[in-house]
């Protein structure tokens, strides 16, 4: 049985994204939000450090600073008009966050504090500048919190549990969604007017991850299924401070406080790698160094497969009152006293600079000249608009959330208002309910876990911090094999009643196409830019890689690529140095 | 340099190297409290597994070994693992707790996992959490100001910041009201969670909905249910003095608003 829902716009996802979408379109619009999780379990809620807007509260800054710092931080494949205006909109954003409730920490006469986050510069480069505003170190927590309570003011209308599994289209148009429920095992089709993703990450597809066990790339994978291109899915930020084996992030706030890193030789290696703003330098850099320092021999721990992270000198008050649950997660996971020991660390599958394409106003655009598809939008980490490029800068992900999924969701409820409702396609649901009806068809066979650790490990391995074109063509013959594995798995849950064994076979497979996007576009771009480091072509190609790569699945199951331009602007590629 | 810590020492690599008993690994037992009324009718039942696991695991991947190798039709919710989006709350040999911040170590060699109280289970683990965020949305859990919104943020000192830290911290996991041997016996009583939202606004100084939310938790449903047995502060996973928050607004309640 399959139950029929008519909306003008369907949100999927209720992150930082969806949430900040659905307060916009529900204003306007018959609204519906659906989400595999609870809205307040969502990933958003674990970003720790800030979130940047050039208020100047604290010392003098500009959006124009801050622009400059996303175009470089994001080794130039930055779309610059929509880095200027996010950093623009920045500060309207968070006036009205704050204005919604979120309790920011205060300065002395009382207005948001700011502090410093790596990559983030006064005058172009020229020394550290406090450009994040903060709470604690919950400041996606309280981003979260505050989005949802505002759906709760506006008596938003939310499926919660639900998974979204298809996306409908009807002569180019979208038409809506098919979600599966999980208390019921019901599928329900939704039709709608616009549908926006706003789905989150795929750092599930890498041992070490400080991502949800839920992060597993559902909307990129299923628009991808549709014929969507899935853009820049070779850039993927490898953040450097994870908790050593586990990958729970420790905030890059930590080292904005004043925290160091220490090799194995105790030395302070970053002064080495960016001499100005050591480490404070973007993410990509710190990884790459800790890598080097690992690879050389100076790597800390029994193994010498960690760096130490080193917060000994700090106040304890600023370890106590900015630093709270870092220095929790320490204690808990770690056993180490951050205030007197040295916390291991290493770095960690954080964020996807790329994902479904998409212009400033979110909605996803198709080729080089950016066709864009009638009703269909994305925003947060599952979209790239692009303003990461191939490395998105500390904090710029929450300010990412907070203007795109304002800009999409405004831009989806005024899409629907003038639009009619498409007719479904014939058997809508037929295609999710194949797929399902073909996982539950066995009851022995492969086992799902194992082909997912299987893909843990090997991109770990090979398409990590450093890739290499061996690694990479090693990395698609195993996920030939993975994809053979998969096709046999088996779930033994036989329930149509909470069967989450069922929903993990299917995010697997979600899983399983993002990585073979992002290794066959990191195979193809033979150069060095940003997160995506090719050992055997070590530098940046602007004659040749200045573009955006565009990966399609064929109906044969190959994957083609094309490319578009990067929208330039007033920033000259430069060699980049900090 | 001090030493380095044992966390970083013994590492099991891989699942598979887990379950071949790799050195390091701990033999863990699992009492689990099994709810399917699917396919096994109304009644609940203990099952029992044995698994290796590396004694800094977290209880969450014991569980995950168990779903993953043993028994498919496990049924709980996580997200995070580690401690932030409150979907792994359950009963840890007896005590609310999130699954993926407790380790092996400090439960081996025998822990046992049940259902959080006080709300319907619905499989294994799942419990329904309708009435959970019922009480949550009942206390008006947002901002509450007509003042008209000025063109910059307003302002608030750090003292004024500080006054409602605390319960910021909510992650509504539910640990701190499914331990309330009120809630347990009266579905009526919004529980603590809800009263730590409530706290969180009425104490924040751009907050006008004070009187309003007090007038709610001063009615039968509310503050004056709770016995102050400081269980729920005992379950808060995020450290929240949760009975003081209470006390706080019982007390603004008593002599402050009325």
């Amino acid at each position: 049985m399959t139950v029929t829902h008519t909306y003008d716009a369907v949100i999927v996802g209720a992150g930082g994204a969806g949430l900040r979408a659905a307060i916009e379109a529900s204003d306007r619009v018959r609204t519906a939000v659906i989400s595999k999780l609870y809205p307040t379990r969502s990933h958003t809620g674990t970003a720790q450090g800030g979130v940047c807007a050039a208020l100047g509260n604290v010392e003098e800054d500009s959006p124009e600073w801050h622009a400059f710092d996303t175009v470089k931080g994001g080794d130039y494949l930055v779309d610059q008009p929509a880095a200027q205006l996010m950093c623009e909109e920045a500060i309207d954003a968070i006036y009205e966050l704050e204005h919604w409730g979120l309790p920011f920490n205060r300065t002395p006469d009382g207005r948001i504090d700011q502090r410093r986050f790596g990559g983030h510069t006064r005058n172009h480069g020229e020394a550290p500048v406090k450009r994040a505003c903060y709470a604690a170190d919950r400041t996606g927590h309280m981003i979260l919190q505050t989005l949802y309570q505002q759906c709760v003011k506006r008596n938003v209308r939310f499926f919660n549990e639900f998974y979204v599994l298809d996306l409908l289209l009807s002569d180019g148009r979208v038409a809506g969604v098919v979600a599966y429920e999980l208390a019921t095992g019901e599928l329900h089709v939704f039709r709608a007017k616009s549908v926006l993703f706003a789905t989150g990450g795929f750092g599930r597809m890498f041992k070490v991850s400080s991502n949800a066990h839920t992060l597993t790339g559902d909307g990129p994978a299923v628009v991808w299924r549709r014929g969507i291109p899935l853009e820049d899915m070779e850039f993927f930020q490898f953040h450097p401070t994870g908790v050593y084996r586990m990958g729970i992030l420790l905030s890059e706030a930590v080292r904005g406080e004043g925290g160091i890193l220490l090799n194995g030789e105790g030395e302070r290696f970053m002064e080495r790698y960016a001499p100005t703003v050591k480490d404070l330098a973007p993410r990509d850099l710190v990884s790459r160094a800790i890598y080097q320092e690992i690879k050389e021999g100076r790597g800390a721990g029994p193994r010498k497969d960690a760096v130490w992270l080193d917060v000994r000198h700090l106040p304890r008050e600023v370890i106590e009152e900015k630093l709270p649950d870092v220095t929790e997660f320490a204690r808990v996971y770690l056993s180490v006293e951050p205030t007197t020991e040295l916390v291991p660390i290493q770095p960690t599958a954080h964020y996807a600079m790329g994902g479904i394409p998409t212009d400033v106003d979110g909605r996803v655009v198709v080729g080089p000249d950016e066709t864009p598809v009638p009703g269909l939008y994305a925003a947060g980490e599952c979209a790239c608009v692009s303003v990461h490029g191939a490395n998105r800068l500390g904090t710029n992900s929450l300010l990412d959330i907070v203007v795109f999924g304002r800009r999409g969701g405004r831009h989806m409820a005024e899409f629907a208002q003038g639009a009619d409702l498409p007719a479904l396609p014939e058997r809508p649901e037929g295609f999710t309910r194949e797929m399902l009806e073909g996982l539950m068809s066995r009851r022995e066979g492969a086992n799902a876990a194992d082909i997912r650790s299987d893909l843990q490990e090997h991109m770990f391995d090979l398409a990590f911090v450093v890739r290499t074109e061996t690694g990479l063509k090693k990395m698609q013959e195993i996920l030939a094999g993975l994809r053979e594995r998969y096709e046999r798995v088996a779930v033994q849950d036989p329930g149509r009643r909470y069967n989450t064994e069922l929903m993990e076979a299917v995010e697997l497979g979600f899983l399983l196409d993002c990585a073979d996007a992002l290794v066959a576009a990191a195979l193809a771009r033979d150069e060095s830019r940003g997160a995506h480091y090719r050992e055997d072509h070590p530098l940046r190609d602007d004659e040749h890689w200045l573009k955006h790569s565009l990966a399609y699945r064929e109906e044969d199951g190959s994957i083609r690529l094309e490319h578009k331009d990067v929208k330039l602007g007033p920033y000259v590629p430069m060699e980049r140095k900090y | 340099m001090p030493p380095a810590p044992e966390s970083a020492g013994d590492v099991l690599e891989t699942s598979d190297q887990r379950r071949a008993g790799a050195t390091g690994a701990v033999t863990l037992t699992l009492r689990i409290r099994r709810y399917n009324p699917e396919l096994r009718g109304e009644e609940s039942w203990w099952d029992e597994f044995t698994i290796q696991a590396d004694p800094n695991d977290r209880l969450l991947d014991a569980l995950h070994q168990v779903k993953w190798y043993h028994d498919g039709t496990l049924a709980l919710r996580r997200s995070c693992a580690h401690g932030i989006c409150g979907s792994d709350a359950m009963m840890v040999n007896g005590k609310n707790r999130l699954a993926c911040k407790v380790l092996v170590k400090d439960v081996a060699p025998k822990v046992t996992v049940e259902p959080i109280r006080g709300l319907p289970v619905l499989k294994d683990l799942y419990v329904d959490m309708e009435p959970f965020f019922n009480g949550y949305r009942s206390i008006l859990p947002y901002l509450i100001n007509d003042e008209g919104e000025p063109d910059a943020e307003r302002l608030q000192s750090p003292e004024e910041r500080h006054r409602f830290d605390d319960t910021t911290k909510c992650i509504l996991c539910a640990c701190c009201t499914t331990s309330c041997p009120v809630f347990w016996g009266d579905d009526e009583y919004v529980g603590p969670a809800a009263i730590v939202n409530a706290h969180r606004f009425i104490y924040d100084s751009r907050d006008h909905g004070a009187d309003e939310r007090l007038k709610i938790l001063s009615e039968k449903t509310g503050v004056f249910r709770c016995r102050t047995t400081f269980n729920c502060t005992e379950a808060c996973p995020r450290g929240i003095e949760v009975t003081k928050a209470i006390q706080e607004v019982k007390r603004s309640i008593l002599f402050e608003r009325f």
